[in-house]
């Protein structure tokens, strides 16, 4: 609870300051990536306090009920904020500059959410985009060597699955 | 409640808990409570007055073909990798044997959507469910992997995702560590539409899968049904599948 309350406050605090430069910022809060589309109607504050209850609870009617005029989606979200890195392309969670890990990693809160989520838009290739990021297989898996290298490749990945 | 699109979402727990209209209780066993909540039904696509199945005619289905499969894999988003042992698997051709007449028959096999669904009672989690319309899904949110309902499954329908996953369909999420299968699209049908292995099927020219309401009585597969002999898949265990053959 104590977390939210400071957490709030420093959103609170932090307003703005996504649109500084990081050279130029003068405090250590999150830079929040800039969004598209329309600002939500219910304000930022409010989003940023309960966008993990309103996600929950339309992930449950959309998959128990079939409800899919939902409000609260991981693709609604990326409509608009699909955060881009300097060469202005679209970035997964892989990345330190996707939007849900700007506020995230700063409170040292690993989602899983992206385990099995897509976290971009649809239409975008992950795999080209992660290629560069992800750990190599092996093909061949008699290959002892290039499994071994994988596997510690892979759990030194911090937002890889299994650890 | 003050903010309609937001539909229920910023009802906290405690005001929840203290707005008796909505929850219906039923006292199982002392300290032991089920309680039942209204109101998303009316938003809710799922049917209970429906239940989706499919009937496939092995007749009709090429030996050679395999549009279903692609379609399925293409639709939500799963691929093997060229490992058959651990490759995800939610539809899948299977060739039958008489082997006193040697007469040979192809069908695609994928969960059967059963009635009284083994995976879900095995389930330690919940997160194997059946949909009041009748389709059967794993909640991944909730699912740990613990793999009791591919044990359960007579079909074995169901696959583990072995590898860490990306580029995933936003109407299919799945993910390492988790169960899946057929899903029937649900996606499509709780927007009126059909799944697309059907479709697939359909634009062959074979039409080997048809799709509808087995509680219909009017929709083609009801007819059909009623009119043509037809068998579900293991009939001793009495699951009651969703989905049907004929000329096996
Ligand atoms: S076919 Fe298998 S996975 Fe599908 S509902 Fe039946 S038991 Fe469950
Ligand atoms: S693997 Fe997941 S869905 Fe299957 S029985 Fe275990 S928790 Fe349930």
């Amino acid at each position: 609870m104590t977390l939210f309350i400071r957490l709030a406050l420093l959103f609170a605090f932090s307003f703005g300051a996504g649109s500084l430069a990081a050279q130029e910022r003068s405090s250590l809060l999150p830079d929040i990536p800039a969004a598209s589309g329309e600002p939500h109607a219910e304000g930022n504050e409010y989003w940023r306090r309960n966008h993990m209850d309103l996600m929950k609870h339309d992930r449950d009617s959309t998959l128990r009920d079939g409800d899919r005029e939902i409000a609260a989606s991981l693709k609604g979200c990326f409509d608009c904020h699909a955060a881009k890195d300097d060469a202005g392309q679209v970035v997964t969670y892989e990345s330190e500059q996707h939007f849900c890990r700007a506020c995230h990693d700063y409170v040292a809160v690993k989602v899983d959410c992206f385990m099995c989520h897509r976290s971009t838009p649809d239409g975008v290739d992950e795999h080209a985009l992660q290629a560069a990021i992800l750990p190599k297989k092996p093909l061949d898996s008699t290959d002892v060597q290039g499994v071994i290298a994988y596997l510690n490749q892979t759990e030194s990945k911090p937002t890889e699955a299994g650890e | 409640m003050k903010i309609p699109t937001l539909k229920g979402a910023d009802i906290s727990r405690r005001d929840f808990l203290r707005s008796g209209a909505a929850v219906a209780t039923a006292t199982l066993a002392p300290g032991v409570t089920l309680m039942a909540f209204g109101g998303s039904e009316a938003h809710a696509a799922a049917d209970a007055d429906k239940r989706w199945g499919l009937l496939i005619d092995a007749n009709k289905c090429d030996a050679d073909c395999d549009a279903c499969v692609s379609a399925c894999s293409k639709e939500n988003g799963w691929a093997g990798e060229g490992n058959p042992e651990t490759d995800p698997q939610w539809i899948r051709k299977i060739t039958m044997q008489n082997t006193s007449t040697g007469r040979e028959v192809t069908m695609p096999m994928m969960c059967q959507h059963c009635e009284e669904p083994p995976c879900v009672d095995v389930c330690p989690t919940g997160a194997s469910f059946k949909r009041v319309d009748g389709i059967v899904l794993v909640d991944k949110h909730t699912c740990i992997g613990c793999r009791y309902c591919m044990m359960a499954c007579p079909f074995d329908a169901r696959s583990f995702v072995h590898e860490p996953v990306i580029n995933q369909k936003s109407h299919a999420p799945r993910g390492q560590g988790t169960v899946e299968s057929c899903t029937l699209c649900v996606h499509r049908i709780d927007k009126g539409g059909r799944p697309a292995c059907v479709e697939a099927c359909e634009a062959t020219g074979h039409e080997a899968i048809i799709f509808g309401d087995l509680r219909d009585p009017e929709s083609d597969i009801s007819k059909r049904l009623a009119q043509y002999p037809s068998v579900a898949l293991r009939p001793d265990l009495d699951l009651n599948p969703g989905v049907r053959y004929t000329n096996l």
